[in-house]
């Protein structure tokens, strides 16, 4: 669920409120967006991927709350790291979106499961 | 609160589209490619909403060329499906999804292979629903986001005529459309299990439908379940093709990768926790996750999991309707149902047709998704060309249900917890057996009476509330009807398909629930199946 929206980073742009899906966000009092109904947050992790200023925190736990350090986060590298992985905004010639290569490993693997144990895997062909 | 409420929003549309995901988007810019004037209303943003943001569909895709790939592709999923498949559906969806998806292009970058080939069948989430939103807003649709629809609103003939609803984000604002046609593209549920995106899917758009008239078909088929490590939502399992799975003693356990995975999986989890390493995942691909699919080793990271070295556990995460088969009963491809005037989409349809009675999760639904949404677009501005909406000769009737009785407190959050307890145990929805199948029955229609009676109805939370259980009620009363098994629907006490049962179900009610035969099927002989597979 999503646990940080970091004042000092954040824009006060007003994306995270109205993208996410399930009405988590609420504009703030202070020029800052308040995190209103977290149990609500369905962990999809798109709020992180819509904010340029990398101010969003997400952890992985959908099912239960969880004590996030802001300084261990800032200092993990952690913050804005789906929205690069993703090649979104400034990340576009640096990260292609390989989603393609999906159905070969799913292919491969159909392959390589009928295949003796122990047998080498190479999943991408290589021409 | 001391001020008066605004006042209501009243709009008025050619075509109306409830639900922005994947079928919405198409259905809203076909519409407006034919002419009509379009809005979409999404309960949450038109671009996240649904389960195809978050994810990565996979398109069922075979070029026309050669022909025998498609009669071969179509022959395939007949007969895989059981007897509940149309090879005319299937034809048409392919037909229609190899035609569309890549008019995207101008809004989508799709994939380059390693051999220069563009790639449209694989496409990530985010990406696409962004595109989507793009190319819906390029054709002059109006989004409403943030704005729940809460009932459809009749005609004095009984046709759809418009809907009414709420703009959450607008301090409640009621508002009203009045539309030639409604197309309900608001998608399936997984009974609020996390699969990933699926959180807000409480299978409003069957409630809506139900109380319009409209009949379910193909409820049974909401036993598929996805591998997820546990606590997180991360339901992509791409990964997992090369997983090796652990029980809590660390001894290995026999679960090759394939159509049985999930059951030996599912019994597995039943006797203890199940641990899982993706150490044989090639070398090639790990380097490569990352630009795959970004979100699955983000999960890993940040929990300081090491995926290819370290064991973590895993979860099944239900995927009642959505990774399943079940919806709203549709005549036609184009999502014609039962009620003049609407229309259904995506997984608010049935894809009995399409997918037979196995999931159509990944590739069959997104096809169906995309086409049934082009098909149920374009029917729904033909029928709107019909209608003379803004004009106050029609009066528009709620079709939401009431309260029986008295209104009082009704602890909707109990109520949820309840149907979740029902729908997702693999005991009570996976290995079903008729003994637990009417226990659900009964707790499911205890629960309805407490809410059909007492509940207040203008909230979302209570619609959502409504959807999950009635959605419930028709899939376990069919389940308990289905007395065989068959693709995704396996009962215990019955474990052998019956050849006789090759036919889909029908159910509805909302008081009262009935389950009954949809009659022989065109494509169920037997012999047709063994020539086909």
């Amino acid at each position: 669920m999503i646990e940080l929206i970091l004042a000092d980073r954040c824009t006060d742009c007003g994306t995270c409120i109205e993208v996410c899906p399930a009405n988590v966000i609420d504009p703030g009092q202070a020029g800052l967006p308040v995190l209103a109904r977290v149990e609500d947050c369905q962990t999809c992790f798109l709020c992180e991927l819509y904010c340029q200023a990398d101010a969003i925190y997400v952890a992985p736990d959908c099912d239960r709350r969880v004590d996030v350090n802001v300084e261990e986060v800032v200092a993990s590298g952690r913050l804005g790291q789906y929205r690069k992985h993703s090649g979104w905004d400034e990340w576009a010639d640096r990260f292609p979106n390989e989603q393609w290569l999906m159905e070969t490993v799913f292919r491969r693997a159909g392959e390589a499961a009928a295949q003796p144990k122990g047998a080498p895997l190479d999943v991408i062909e290589r021409k | 609160m001391a001020s008066s409420p605004p006042e209501e929003l009243s709009i008025n549309a050619d075509v109306l589209i409830v639900g922005g995901g994947m079928a919405g988007a198409w259905a809203a810019t076909s519409a407006a490619q034919a002419g009509a004037k379009v809005v979409l209303a999404d309960k949450g943003y038109c671009g996240t909403s649904g389960v195809t943001a978050a994810a990565g569909p996979g398109h069922w895709w075979v070029p026309p060329d050669p022909p025998a790939a498609r009669d071969a592709a179509v022959a395939n999923r007949v007969a895989s499906g059981l007897g509940l498949g149309e090879a005319e559906w299937m034809y048409r969806i392919l037909d229609q999804t190899w035609r569309t998806l890549p008019t995207l292009a101008r809004y989508y970058k799709f994939g380059v292979d390693d051999e220069g080939r563009v790639n449209y069948r694989a496409v990530r989430g985010p990406e696409y629903m962004r595109a989507l939103r793009q190319q819906v807003l390029s054709h002059g649709v109006t989004i409403l986001d943030h704005s729940p629809v809460l009932e459809l609103l009749a005609r004095s003939d009984g046709s759809i005529g418009g809907v009414r609803g709420q703009r959450r984000q607008d301090g409640g604002r009621a508002y009203q459309i009045e539309a030639g046609a409604v197309v309900l593209a608001a998608g399936g549920t997984s009974f609020l299990s996390h699969l990933l995106g699926s959180w807000t899917n409480t299978g409003d758009g069957y409630l809506m439908a139900a109380e319009a008239g409209a009949e379910m078909s193909g409820m049974e088929f909401t036993a598929a379940y996805t591998i997820a490590p546990a606590h997180s939502t991360m339901t992509r399992t791409m990964a997992y093709a090369f997983a090796t799975y652990y029980d809590a003693d660390g001894h290995e356990l026999d679960l090759p990768f394939g159509p049985d995975q999930t059951i030996r999986l599912a019994r597995a989890l039943q006797r203890g926790p199940v641990y899982c390493s993706l150490h044989r995942l090639p070398d090639n691909i790990k380097a490569r996750l990352h630009t795959i699919s970004p979100n699955v080793p983000l999960v890993f990271d940040r929990w300081g999991i090491d995926p290819y070295r370290d064991r973590f556990e895993i979860t099944l995460h239900n995927d009642g309707t959505i990774r399943g088969i079940g919806g709203v009963r549709v005549h036609d491809v184009d999502g014609t149902t039962s009620v003049p005037g609407l229309f259904v989409a995506g997984d608010n349809a049935s894809r009995e047709k399409v997918a037979g009675a196995i999931s159509g999760g990944g590739n069959v639904n997104s096809a169906w998704a995309l086409s049934s949404g082009v098909f149920a677009g374009r029917a729904a501005a033909r029928v709107a060309r019909g209608v003379k909406t803004g004009t106050s000769r029609f009066r528009l009737l709620g079709l939401g249900r009431e309260p029986r009785r008295r209104v009082q407190t009704v602890d909707l959050t109990a109520i949820r917890a309840s149907v979740r307890a029902e729908m997702h145990p693999f005991d009570k929805n996976l290995f079903r057996t008729g003994k637990g199948l009417a226990a659900s029955a009964r707790a499911l229609e205890g629960l309805w009476t407490e809410l059909a009676d007492h509940d207040h109805t203008g909230t979302i939370a209570s619609r959502e509330t409504a959807a999950l259980l009635a959605t419930a009620r028709w899939s376990v009363a069919t389940a308990a009807t289905r007395n065989e098994s068959r693709g995704l629907h396996r009962r215990e006490d019955f474990p052998s398909l019956d050849p006789r049962s090759a036919n889909r179900l029908l159910s509805g009610g909302l008081d009262q629930v009935w389950v009954a035969a949809d009659g022989p099927s065109a494509t169920t002989g037997t012999g047709q199946l063994e020539a086909a597979s």
